[in-house]
């Protein structure tokens, strides 16, 4: 149910503020008489974020965060559709499991959630699951990834990148190398020898996106490369574009700002996988996503209770909340640095996304007859992180204590504001 | 800070504790002096060689560092440990004479007669101290006093010896003159 | 509230540091020839042992140390492997801050664990670093170095040559900073894939080959060689390594006269070190074992003796 806006004097991508009428689910041409008027001198206006990437936990992992907390999370970021990730318990690799989520998603109402079907049968890496059956079912699934894990038999992802082209779908791949990384802790380097954590070297990264590329060429089906890390990796994505393959990449807000040197302090909330790489991979991928080699930003939102964070490094959980600080994280490290402009943050943020995961409804220009997904942004705002404060069920956020800038004024599904004046809307 | 002892007096004070040491010993048969690091330590060897000069042979000596020991240990840092040299004799059945430069609350003795508990059962222990300020706060005397000197708790007294400070004297000062003097 | 601080790594320790905790070693020492050997030094403190590892030698030589400054000792042989997970790191050091302890002597198959243990905000003693993974032994590094210094007449200038898997020694990794620290000249050798990965930024020489370095060495330190490692194709065979990095009789005879052999222990006699190598003049094994009794009494001590420590890094409290 949504009710009509008119949203006054909004920058939108960052250009010329104008007005922006929302009624019945739409954008159009005149406001509607009963319109609430919302003041957005000052804000942006951007389409609703899109995020290809993010963990709901739900089903089996409810003590991190469910879809309802999830999505909760989601729309406070300034998010209109997120793609639940497959790696739950039981994993979504049949039709039932992608449709429940799909259910969750729409009975919490926050924002739109696609699920992502796992490619092998219980992220196993042995045989394909029902790739059709997920594509067909309610959810219709179309982006296909064992996240978490590799697909690391070379015959087996050429069979799942043959497969989905038949629904136009896409395996976006996690690459890592499970020979070269087995028992690994953090990025493989000096630092790992001196603080005897065992490493995870670039090269396990790139040897398989090396290799998934030619085989997306061969094949002449859709490879999307999730969480990029490297500098190398950026390097191979870039001269696979050039010679034309079908290739898109994400890279993670948190691999835009931090580097291995957290990991001095031995705290598992700078965990994650991949690790924090060095100074000269976060210039990389910020190039890189600044040149379009690395086409979207996606969060890999991955929620774990305090619990798996509080111990020794060894034994911690990988993974780092995302959602509610993204869009600050890319204002600092793209916007304020002058690599990206606001049209660049819609493309990289929304645009991108729904574009690769087939997402209808979103990711489109703010212009009358679309539908009203936005989200209003201040940018001069400034807000510290605190754990605390954070919609997320867990607290596992590698910014705490940082302060960033912008902050999330208001955002809409289809109409439906699901965030006013920077508090979420109880539903 | 104004001398009270110069190096002439310092030198005829050790002398005099040398002779008494002899004297009320019966000649020192079965003495040994160890001596409190770091100004005792010097100074038992002083006397040993003294009283080596007046009885041709030579007398035991060594150190006795009572870091360990001290019951003010949790007020200060950690402090570096001083040497612990007890000769080849022992200290079983002997008569121990203890060498400390200033002589205060008494609390290094207490300490020092800890330790020297714990090596060994001397027949005896005597304390022999070049000044004794007073002020004492437990129920130790010494036995040889080179010089005795009443002091007001706020005073400091600096021994300076030839072989650490480059010249023998003693000084006596206010605490504003002299930042190291610890409780004696 | 007395303020504490902890030794977790021999990066913590300045050549000063290192040299006051060598130099009240020698003192404490001593006390090892004496009927009493006991000091109250650390009467009514409470030292605990959490050793997640099992490790017998280490155990009793912190026990022994801590005894003979006369503190009270207690026992914790943790449970909670990567396989078997016990209770929570954070809910034993609860309890041990609710048992009042001074200081905690850890060791823990997890690199880092000491340090979350001291800097997670959970317990307000004094940590020391008693192995942790394949990070850091600052208390071996120490009494290596004690070893060395009594041996050697000193450590400035001296050419120290460790041999074996470095790449999974915390050992190594102690004691080439501490050495580095105190002036001595290091040089590892092992095979390259033992040979950590960025070696090059650590204060030292490096050789793939035993024999050309061996002459130049005035002490050689053996590390311990696990026949795992064979398995994941760090290394073909027990014998190829063996013929390449192994301590032999006629290696040995290419040491110079008054150099020693070193061995953390505990020893595969016949795989790095030959048994004639072992039970030579020239070992230092047997002594490494009485040294380090009198380092960890000297670590204690100036950890907890006064009211602030004399050494180790600072608190920085409720971190995150």
């Amino acid at each position: 149910m949504s009710r009509n806006w008119t949203v006054k004097g909004a920058a939108v991508l960052g250009g010329t503020p104008r007005d922006l009428h929302l009624r019945d689910g739409l954008i159009v041409e005149e406001a509607a008489p009963d319109a609430t008027v919302i003041d957005a001198s000052g804000l942006i206006a951007l389409p609703g974020l899109v995020d290809l990437h993010t963990h709901l936990r739900e089903p089996g992992r409810e003590d991190a965060e469910t879809v309802l907390t999830g999505t909760r999370a989601a729309a406070a970021g300034g998010f209109t559709a997120v793609h639940a990730m497959a790696n739950t318990d039981p994993v979504a690799d049949t039709a039932g499991v992608v449709e429940q989520v799909w259910r969750l998603g729409r009975e919490a109402g926050y924002c739109d959630v696609q699920p992502v079907g796992a490619v092998t049968v219980g992220i196993a890496g042995e045989r394909l699951a029902e790739l059709g059956a997920m594509a067909d079912s309610a959810a219709r699934v179309r982006v296909f990834s064992d996240d978490g894990h590799c697909v690391s038999d070379a015959a087996l992802m050429r069979r799942a990148l043959e497969y989905v082209k038949a629904f136009g779908g896409v395996v976006a791949q996690h690459a890592q190398e499970p020979r070269l990384t087995e028992g690994a802790q953090m990025n493989e380097g000096e630092l790992s020898d001196v603080l005897g954590l065992r490493g995870w070297p670039a090269v396990a990264e790139e040897a398989i996106i090396a290799r998934d590329v030619l085989l997306a060429a061969h094949t002449g089906s859709r490879l999307h490369v999730c969480h990029l890390s490297t500098a190398g990796s950026v390097e191979l994505v870039r001269w696979a574009k050039s010679k034309g393959y079908p290739v898109t990449a994400e890279v993670t807000p948190h691999h835009l700002l931090l580097t291995e040197d957290l990991v001095r302090g031995y705290d598992p909330v700078y965990k994650v996988n991949p690790p924090l790489r060095t100074k000269e991979d976060v210039e990389a991928v910020r190039a890189g996503l600044a040149d379009g080699t690395i086409d979207v930003v996606a969060t890999d939102h991955a929620p774990h209770p305090v619990e798996a964070k509080d111990c020794e490094w060894a034994v911690a959980a990988m993974g780092m909340l995302g959602l509610e600080t993204a869009l600050s994280v890319v204002q600092q490290t793209m916007v304020e640095t002058g690599l990206l402009d606001w049209t660049g943050v819609a493309d990289r943020m929304s645009v991108a996304a729904a574009r690769i995961g087939s997402l209808e409804g979103h990711g489109r220009p703010l212009e009358p007859g679309e539908p009203a997904n936005l989200t209003l942004l201040d940018p001069a705002a400034r807000r510290l992180i605190e754990p605390g404060s954070l919609h997320s069920r867990s607290r596992n956020t590698p910014f705490a204590g940082l302060e960033l800038p912008g902050a999330v004024h208001a955002t809409f599904l289809r109409g439906t504001a699901t965030v006013l004046d920077g508090k979420v809307v109880e539903r | 800070m104004r001398a009270v002892l110069d190096a002439a007096a310092v030198q005829r004070a050790l002398t005099r504790i040398a002779h008494e040491i002899l004297e009320r010993t019966q000649g020192a048969d079965d003495a040994v002096l160890l001596g409190i690091p770091t100004r005792g330590a010097h100074l038992a060897v002083r006397l040993a060689r003294q009283i080596a000069a007046v009885e041709g042979r030579s007398l035991p000596h060594g150190t006795l560092d009572v870091t360990m020991y001290r019951d003010d240990l949790r007020l200060k840092p950690a402090r570096a440990l001083g040497r612990t040299e007890i000769p080849a004799g022992g200290v079983d059945g002997k008569l121990v004479v203890l060498v400390d430069d200033v002589l205060f609350s008494g609390r290094t003795i207490r300490a020092a007669l800890d330790a020297l508990g714990d090596l060994g059962r001397p027949r005896a222990v005597q304390l022999a101290v070049l000044v004794d300020r007073g002020h004492r706060e437990l129920p130790i005397r010494a036995d040889y006093v080179g010089k005795n000197l009443p002091t007001a708790q706020r005073e400091t007294v600096q021994v300076r010896l030839a072989e650490t400070d480059g010249e023998d004297a003693v000084l006596l000062g206010s605490k504003a003159d002299h930042t190291r003097e610890g409780a004696r | 509230m007395t303020h504490r601080s902890h030794l977790l790594s021999t990066a913590d320790l300045s050549a000063d540091d290192a040299t006051l905790i060598l130099d009240t070693a020698a003192e404490l020492a001593r006390l090892a020839d004496r009927p009493i050997k006991k000091l109250p030094t650390l009467r009514g403190r409470t030292v605990v042992n959490l050793f997640y590892e099992d490790s017998t030698r280490t155990r009793i030589s912190f026990e022994t140390a801590a005894k003979r400054l006369s503190a009270d000792v207690i026992n914790f042989s943790a449970k909670g492997s990567s396989v078997s997970k016990g209770e929570s790191l954070k809910d034993t050091a609860l309890t041990l801050e609710a048992m009042g302890a001074d200081a905690v002597v850890v060791r823990h198959w997890a690199s880092g664990g000491p340090h979350r243990l001291a800097h997670a905000g959970w317990i307000r003693s004094a940590v020391v670093n008693a192995g942790d993974g394949t990070h850091e032994h600052p208390t071996q590094a120490l009494l290596d170095a004690y070893t060395l210094r009594s041996r050697l007449g000193g450590l400035e200038g001296r050419r120290v040559t460790i041999v074996g898997d470095v790449l999974h020694s915390r050992v190594a990794r102690s004691n080439v900073r501490l050495l580095a620290t105190l002036g001595a000249e290091v040089t590892l050798v092992a095979p390259p894939t033992l040979m950590p990965f960025g070696v090059e930024g650590w204060p030292c020489s490096t050789s793939y080959e035993l024999d050309p370095v061996l002459p130049k060495s005035d002490a050689v330190m053996m590390l311990r060689v696990q026949r795992e490692r064979m398995d994941q194709a760090f290394f073909p065979t027990e014998r190829e390594y063996s013929r390449r990095y192994g301590l032999h009789a006629d290696r040995m005879a290419l040491l110079p006269e008054h150099s020693v052999v070193m061995h953390p222990g505990p020893m595969n006699r016949g795989l790095e070190i030959s048994a004639e190598v072992a039970d030579s003049a020239r070992s230092t094994i047997t002594e490494q074992v009485a040294n380090g009794v009198s380092v960890r009494m000297a670590v204690l001590y100036l950890l907890l003796g006064g009211s602030e420590p004399a050494i180790g890094t600072e608190d920085e409290g409720e971190r995150r």
